[in-house]
């Protein structure tokens, strides 16, 4: 049923996608194993010299996304024939079991052409065309796969090869030097850092009490956005439901929404609270790992749970000599400010998946508190 | 497939137990490879019930290692011998983070981590034993900042450890219920040991000196867990005069350097049977948020900032107070003391809420009391800008109800 609706689709629209679709590998479910090679997943797959999606595999990003050393991200869903999510308002929606999403992380080509030389570049998602990312243009680092079982989800990593055919999982996690080459020629050496199965747990138990591993983008605030499918744009929780992956939707004129990270008009408030909500939340959350700190960086806490003229608790050299997590009027003066303005181990927040600093995300974050009014003594 | 993996790791244990002689036992002679990833894979791959064995030698790690298994034992061969080095590390926020129940570590080292030495968040029946964490450099600023630190968990037991360097704390409890940190040396911390927003936690045996503050119990805002229940008794804390070298903003970074025992914001102790001695600020301080310097308006409506519940009797006090840190509290012992007068035993801000007060007095239970004559207590009248401090011990001769004693029973 949902095969014939998208090949139908995709004939209709995209002659030329006619030819490639009937070779798209087919998406598998491992109730139990884990295959060492990403290509078995069947989910994403090199085809003519790029990166392709299984059959009915369906692409999505979030409104504002996780920063992770500039690296851009292919984002992924798919289901096995006959389930589909439910919606939820606020919470991760609810996957049933068989359920697998992907996340390949990707860098732009330099202009170098050395192997461990990438651009930095906005990530906009611009060389993905709804269905193939080029090898041409691209160097495909890791994917990392989260899929459903019986007994809940389960955070695997996959490294590419160097002749980027196929990737393979890796338990340990590695560190590769790589070098972001900016438009203007300079150069920044960074290590990547793919992470190893209890650092994919560090972000994705979600709840310190029951450390079950949850996904933490499929979210309706994350996902109710806009994307480009070869077929036309529409919006993603509606696509979704066309598809037959999520069911419950309300009209998406009502589903929460977060601020678009590239949307100016939402304004600095609700862009910095998208922004810490993605970044921040799936730790600093009132049932999170984070809960230590008291401080909640969710889309809704108020007050000193969001920093506001709040003592640190154990933040130790993350305090740099700040006395408060957000000091009203004073970026450089607030903790939350120089924990995302740093990349020293013990300081840097979050304490890991990154090992450069997001300078236009530092830059709005001090944009939110300079406007900020308040004294904190 | 877990019972199968269960039997052949018991049987294996067995098997040491009898013969005795296998001292690498835990380690698996996998072709060579470093023991640094064999150990990666094994937190990794543990199942519960495993006992991952760290061979004598010292071990370099340039990342974080984690446990999230249920039910695992780390054993090193001793302190002294099995090191697992974190002076490379360029990646993660401790040295070895667990967030699992019913788990032991015991007889290693970890040195040199960039924050946090071993970090457990989270769990119940955590014993952490015969452990060395140090900062090799000796105290510095750059040190990380806690030595142990269990968080949020329920049955710690924390004995035999020694912690040298922390620039917070070296042997740290937070957000916790039902704690015995014993016998433990703790030296040239900021904070020897901490007990911080914890219910029911028995401190003793321990050694704790050259330390910027010994033992300390506190109670931080904004945090859903305010402490109570602290015994602290048959401690040695003596000597801890080292210069505070907390970062800024810290907690700790208030601790005067001199302090023996520094109770802040909290309530139910009881401080007994130490030998407290030459701690140049004060042997024994009980204070209040405020004095650290903060303010309402950075604290929750319901957090109670006032030390109450709290006994102090029968310790040996000897020397202390000579030299206290800040202009303040130097101008107190001159005036009050003369230049070559010291400051009394327990030393007091003076912070009062008197809106909890009985027909003008203290409630009986809510009381600070020094039982003992002849030990001293000032009040610095922090609350008036130290406007009339003064020595007014009689009016704290009294004694309270013994607090009950931890008992873990899950060691049974």
């Amino acid at each position: 049923m949902r095969i014939s609706f998208s090949l139908a689709l995709l004939c209709a629209l995209f002659v030329s996608a006619c030819t490639d679709a009937p070779s798209a590998p087919m998406p598998t479910y491992f109730a139990e194993e884990t295959p060492s090679n990403l290509s078995e997943w069947g989910q994403v797959t090199i085809e003519d010299r790029a990166l392709a999606l299984g059959a009915d595999v369906a692409p999505y990003d979030l409104n504002t996304a996780l920063f992770t050393d500039y690296a851009h991200k292919l984002r992924t869903i798919w289901m096995p024939e006959g389930v589909a999510a439910t919606y939820k308002e606020e919470t991760v929606f609810d996957f049933p079991v068989g359920a697998v999403i992907t996340k390949t992380f990707y860098y732009p080509q330099a202009a170098s052409g050395l192997a461990d030389e990438v651009a930095l570049t906005e990530i906009s998602g611009e060389l993905f065309d709804g269905a193939h990312l080029p090898l041409k243009r691209v160097k495909l680092i890791e994917t990392r796969v989260l899929v459903n079982r019986a007994e809940g989800w389960e955070a695997l990593s996959y490294r590419w090869n160097k002749e980027q055919t196929d990737a393979t999982l890796l338990k340990t996690g590695d560190i590769l030097p790589l070098t972001l080459v900016s438009a203007d020629g300079a150069k920044e050496p960074f290590n990547y850092i793919v992470p190893n199965v209890n650092q994919c747990a560090s972000c994705h138990a979600t709840d310190s009490n029951t450390r079950e591993i949850w996904p933490i983008g499929p979210k309706a605030r994350h996902l109710n956005r806009d994307f480009d499918y070869p077929h036309g744009a529409n919006n993603q929780l509606a696509h979704l439901q066309t598809v037959g992956y999520l069911t419950g939707v309300p009209g998406v004129d009502t589903a929460p929404k977060n601020a678009a990270w590239d949307d100016a008009s939402a304004g600095i408030e609700a862009l910095a609270r998208s922004y810490l909500d993605i970044n921040c939340s799936h730790c600093h959350s009132p049932v999170g790992p984070a809960d230590t700190s008291g401080l909640f960086l969710e889309p809704h806490t108020i007050g000193p749970n969001l920093g506001l003229c709040k003592l640190p608790i154990a933040a130790g050299a993350g305090t740099g000599n700040r006395f408060w997590g957000i000091k009203p009027g004073d970026p450089e003066g607030s903790i939350l400010w120089y924990r995302l303005n740093n990349t020293k181990p013990d300081v840097m927040m979050p304490e890991i998946g990154r090992s450069t600093i997001h300078d236009e995300g530092v830059a709005l974050i001090a944009a939110w508190i300079s406007q900020m009014d308040g004294e904190c003594e | 497939m877990v019972k199968r993996k269960l039997l052949i790791s018991t049987l294996g244990l067995a098997l040491v137990a009898c013969g005795g002689q296998d001292q690498n036992a835990g380690q698996v002679s996998e072709t060579g490879r470093p023991f640094e990833t064999v150990l990666l894979e094994k937190l990794i791959e543990a199942e519960p019930g495993d006992v991952i064995e760290i061979p004598e030698g010292k071990f370099s790690f340039n990342q974080s290692l984690s446990l999230m298994v249920d039910g695992v034992t780390i054993r090193g061969a001793g302190h002294d011998k099995s090191i697992l080095s974190f002076k490379d590390q360029v990646a993660g926020a401790e040295g070895i983070l667990v967030t699992a129940s019913d788990f032991t570590i015991e007889d290693l080292a970890i040195e040199d981590t960039t924050g946090d030495a071993l970090k457990v968040n989270g769990g119940e029946n955590i014993v952490i034993r015969g452990l060395r964490v140090e900062w090799t450099n000796g105290p510095a600023t750059e040190n990380g900042a806690y030595g142990l630190y269990p968080v949020q968990t329920k049955n710690v037991l924390m004995e035999d450890n020694i912690a040298i360097g922390a620039s917070d704390a070296g042997i740290y409890v937070g957000q916790s219920q039902n704690i015995v940190i014993r016998n433990n040396r703790v030296e040239y911390n900021v904070a020897g040991i901490e007990v911080e927003n914890s219910i029911g936690a028995d401190v003793y045996g321990n050694v704790a000196t050259n330390n910027t503050g010994g033992i300390l119990v506190f109670n931080m805002p904004n945090l859903p867990q305010p402490g109570y229940g602290t015994r602290v008794f048959d401690n040695d804390v003596f000597a801890n005069n080292t210069q505070n070298f907390a970062h800024e903003g810290s907690a700790v970074a208030g601790i005067p350097t001199g302090t023996g025992i520094l109770i802040n914001s909290n309530d139910q102790i009881e401080i007994f049977n130490n030998r407290i001695a030459d701690n140049d600020t004060a042997n024994v301080i009980i204070s209040s948020l405020y004095t650290a310097g903060y303010v309402d308006k950075a604290v929750q409506d319901t957090f109670d900032a006032y030390p109450e519940a709290i006994w102090i009797y029968q310790n040996e006090f000897q020397g202390g107070g000579a030299k206290p840190d800040g202009e303040a509290f130097e101008a107190i012992r001159v005036g009050l003391f003369g230049p070559e007068g010291r400051l009394p035993d327990v030393f007091f801000d003076g912070y009062v809420d008197e809106s909890k007060f009985v027909d003008g007095e203290w409630a009986a239970d809510q009381r600070i009391c020094v039982s003992d004559e002849g030990v001293d207590l000032l009040n610095i009248d922090a609350p008036n800008g130290f406007a009339a401090p003064r020595v007014e011990s009689e009016l704290y001769r009294c004694t309270l109800n013994a607090l009950p004693e931890i008992s873990l029973a899950f060691l049974n």
